[in-house]
């Protein structure tokens, strides 16, 4: 979870060729076995530990095949190749004879977790050390055989080579370097930037062959002799119970082997099952079909009571007030009386829900007291953890395979669906596989919540910004695990919002108070979402009423060069979970990246008249994006023409994989801005499948261009700091190309897209 | 009884003719490289060819399918086939990949009709493929790349 705090610990390198219980990870054999403990991790939610354990691994067996244990889960990040392309350059190893193993759930892997946009972020380091350790063991086991100095030899190409010419393989070698101590880490030689080999390249994905050729098992794949296929009908409110329900009806239809009543729940939501009645059945239509004929009553819930239009205006209104102060500078609202001109605006986003484009699925078996998972989960530790404590048994009890994942966006880390799979599995005996429809899921998600936000501007005689007040409200993810929190969380405002880059000397930034009804979660970039379209529409605003350039505006605002601290300002920033020494919010870094797209896209320079770029600029996961957008507007309807996006993310590890990703969480942002709604009435989701919960389709789809900002910081988040400029840099756009100014998101209720 | 030709082998099925092809295919027969998206014809993730038309196999009933020559992405072969998968490699297309054989389904489907789309003709014949990752402009340029192979194969 993107909550947790890393500690700093440094890492320690144990040889452990022969540690008994890798023959479970399949690499044991007589060769040379890296693995390294990492530093412990205190998630919020999730009991995960991995204290002083083994987590990460290298394995080289005699015949010189290198095993790399991938331990997060790929879901088209191309995770499985990043990793082990650093390791793999430090090690000097050939590309071609490298195999990239999934991890199992294991506690001993520290956190799997993969969401966060952390995953190289963390591992790099780690990554190249294990890779440079095995390489010092295989040329000192070189020198050991030839009896000359280490000094003398040298790793390349997947041999040591000797100064006269002789070489040795890594295979020939793993053998005796599997009897040698690691090497201290602090005396480890790296590889030099420009001597690198992998890292910085884009390597083709290690799974490109089989996901072509149809042969990569996906959670919806998984296959088992015997194997029930289970669809099941939820509550559709949440809060709300099973009453009654009509088994025979379904019993009756073909197929069908059984009906089962899911457990009855209260609050919190957490990541257990919903209630509700599941079938099984011999096929997956099978199953489909007899649950519509399930005519299932359910208990009433003040829930049922949730719309969605009548929530946000209540929210709307509540913005509009001070209200609990977060961070703060001078005195904001004196200074705004005192004002020359002022600007005020509300902006909203509605409720948001992933639809990746695999629906959740998960297979479980049960046998002689153990259970096993295959799931497309992003967190395999706490699926392992909320099942066992969801049934009563041990995590030692319950193991679980992480497949590959088609998509997660933040969804596949929420165990709910294995936790289904597993209660199934115990009930009947056998492999039993929940498939979820994409009814399923877009009516039972841990959805994006719905916020407002409200910005106040006063300006001086010199149209320079004078005092800043911003307000967000809106329901929070912790509601879902502790079933009563009703404010805005410091590390949700954490998201773009308290953190707003500005030195400004009147500043007020505020939360208030919202009630979920609804499972709330995080969704690519979480409140990042609402925070990044508030503040870089409303930047966009006061640039127009200062008649300034937004880019200009946005330099003003940011003012110097400078490492802000939130912190000093009575904010309690998590920034990532990190540390600002490590990661700051570097000012700096920031104007750049806005500089740096404005030139490569020529946001600056004239357009037809119909036509307008928008500009934004943001960050997050601790990398920043700048965002450009060409819009066209022609009778009401908005054509995006180009997106440009320059990210400084630090060190890139897969250039090609980072511009990827940054294609795709744009355009993930796009469909946000354009397209993304879920609204409830009677406390359900009205929504139910793609053509009501559209995503961008390719005749939509703008060029794009990515331009990644050349760096050698510490790797910074990939994956999700694309999303959050691109709803204001599109609805600026749209303003400036029709003078229509798009405060609630999004744009399709407003005009044609 | 329903029979048909699935990637050249004979097959006959004698459940419920109302059961989409997709799921007699997926689960059946354990062929799970068509995929299950939204099945209501809106994504594309379950594309196969019928009669070398590309229809979405989750709103396909068996009964259509008798007497058919039905086509996965596990019995794909053909020339565009091959350019298409080919390019879609150079170009490092795939993102979670997920919906990619749909997509492969569709663009082979493309050029199998069309030997030289342009932007608007493949926009017309992939925008029922939904790419929630959104390797879009890469699948459009590399169609356009395997439709270049294939003229140079020609000439
Ligand atoms: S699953 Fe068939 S079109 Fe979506
Ligand atoms: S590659 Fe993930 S949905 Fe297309």
């Amino acid at each position: 979870m993107f909550i947790e705090q890393l500690q700093h610990h440094d890492s320690v390198m144990h040889n452990i060729s022969r540690r008994g219980f890798l023959k479970t990870l399949g690499i044991a054999g007589s060769g040379l076995v890296l693995g390294v403990t990492l530093p412990s991790f205190s998630p919020a939610y999730a009991a995960e530990s991995g204290n002083g354990e083994m987590n990460l691994f290298v394995s080289i067996d005699e015949s010189g095949e290198v095993n790399i244990i991938c331990h997060r889960s790929e879901m088209g990040q191309g995770i499985r190749t990043s990793l082990p392309q650093v390791l793999a350059d430090e090690l000097q190893a050939d590309w071609e004879r490298v195999n990239v193993v999934q991890g199992l759930a294991n506690a001993s892997y520290g956190s799997q977790n993969t969401d966060g946009s952390r995953s190289v972020r963390h591992f790099y380091q780690t990554m190249r050390e294990m890779g440079a350790s095995a390489r010092t063991m295989l040329e000192q086991a070189a020198a050991e055989k030839w009896g000359v100095p280490v000094e003398e030899v040298k790793a390349i190409d997947h041999k040591v080579v000797h100064q006269s010419g002789k070489s040795l393989g890594f295979g020939e070698l793993a053998a005796a370097a599997s009897k040698l101590t690691p090497p201290d880490v602090a005396s480890l030689v790296f590889k030099n930037k420009q001597d690198f080999k992998y890292i910085g390249k884009g390597l083709t994905i290690v799974d490109m062959h089989d996901i072509q050729t149809g042969k990569t098992q996906f959670g919806q794949d998984v296959h088992m002799e015997g194997m029930l296929y289970a669809s099941i009908v939820r509550a559709p409110v949440v809060g709300a119970n099973v009453l009654s329900f009509d088994k025979d009806a379904a019993l009756k239809t073909p197929g069908v082997a059984d009906v089962v009543a899911m457990p009855e729940r209260s609050f919190p939501v957490g990541f257990n099952s919903l209630p509700g009645v599941a079938v099984l059945a011999s096929n997956t239509w099978s199953a489909q079909q007899a649950a519509k004929k399930l005519s299932i009553e359910w208990t009433q819930h003040e829930n049922q009571s949730h719309d969605s239009g009548a929530f946000l205006a209540t929210l709307q209104e509540r913005v509009k007030s001070k209200g609990k102060v977060q961070r703060s500078v001078g005195d904001a609202y004196a200074e705004l009386d005192k004002a020359e001109n002022t600007v005020q605006a509300s902006y909203s986003v509605p409720y948001l829900a992933h639809a990746t484009m695999e629906p959740p699925a998960a297979t479980a078996v049960f046998k002689d007291g153990q259970m096993e998972i295959w799931a497309c989960t992003q967190t395999p530790q706490s699926t392992q953890n909320t099942v066992a404590q969801v049934l009563g048994l041990e995590p030692s009890q319950v193991k679980v395979n992480v497949t590959l994942l088609g998509g997660g966006f933040g969804r596949k880390s929420k165990p709910d669906f294995s936790v289904e799979a597993a209660i199934l599995a115990k009930h009947s005996g056998k492999p039993v596989k929940v498939v979820w429809s994409r009814e399923n899921d877009i009516q039972h998600g841990y959805y994006h919540a719905i916020s407002a936000q409200h910005y106040q501007a006063g300006l001086n005689d010199k149209g320079q910004v004078s005092s800043w007040i911003q307000r967000s409200a809106f329901p929070s993810i912790g509601w879902t695990f502790s079933g009563n929190t009703n404010e805005p969380q410091s590390w949700e405002l954490s998201l773009g919002f308290g953190d707003v880059p500005f030195q400004l000397p009147h500043l007020s930034c505020e939360s208030h108070e919202a009630t979920a009804h609804a499972r709330i979660g995080w969704i690519r970039s979480v409140c990042n979402i609402q925070h990044a379209f508030a503040l870089g529409s409303f930047v966009d605003e006061v640039a127009v009423a200062a008649d300034k350039s937004t880019p200009q505006m946005w330099l003003e605002l940011i003012g110097e060069d400078a490492n802000i601290d939130p912190g000093q300002q009575g904010f309690e920033f998590s920034n990532y979970g990190e540390t600002l020494e490590r990661f700051p919010l570097d000012t700096k870094r920031l104007k750049h990246c806005l500089n740096e797209v404005i030139a490569k896209s020529g946001a600056d320079k004239p357009t037809a008249a119909n036509e307008a770029w928008g500009v934004s600029v943001h960050r997050s996961f601790v990398s920043y994006v700048a965002v450009a957008a060409k819009v066209k507007v022609d009778n009401n309807k908005v054509t995006v023409l180009e997106m440009h996006s320059a990210i400084d993310a630090g060190t890139v590890v897969n250039p090609d994989r980072v511009k990827s990703q940054q294609e795709g969480s744009m355009i993930f942002g796009l469909s946000i801005a354009l397209l993304g709604e879920i609204s409830f009435k009677e406390g359900k989701v009205q929504q139910s499948n793609y053509h009501d919960y559209q995503v961008l389709r390719m005749n939509q789809c703008p060029e794009i261009y990515t331009h990644i900002i050349d760096s050698d910081a510490v790797p910074g988040g990939v994956g999700e700091p694309g999303t959050p400029p691109v709803a204001a840099a599109v609805a600026n756009a749209i303003y400036h190309a029709s003078g229509k100014r798009i405060r609630d998101l999004p744009v399709k209720n407003h005009m044609q897209v | 009884m329903i029979s048909f030709e699935l990637n050249g082998d004979k097959v006959t099925y004698e459940g419920d003719p109302n059961m989409p092809l997709l799921w007699y295919v997926r689960d059946e027969l354990n062929l799970t490289g068509s995929k299950f998206g939204c099945g209501v014809g809106m994504c594309g993730a379950c594309t196969m060819h019928l009669n070398g038309q590309p229809v979405r196999s989750c709103s396909t009933p068996m009964a259509a399918a008798n007497g058919a020559r039905v086509t996965t992405i596990e019995g794909l072969n053909s020339e565009a086939a091959v350019a298409i998968q080919q390019a879609w490699q150079k170009l490092d297309v795939v993102q979670c990949g997920y919906c990619q054989s749909g997509q492969v389904m569709s663009a082979t489907a493309l050029l199998e009709n069309n030997k030289q789309p342009n932007d608007q003709d493949i926009d017309m014949a992939m925008q029922g493929n939904i790419c929630r990752c959104a390797t879009y402009h890469r699948i459009r340029a590399a169609i356009h790349e395997a439709s270049d192979t294939l003229a140079k194969e020609v000439s």
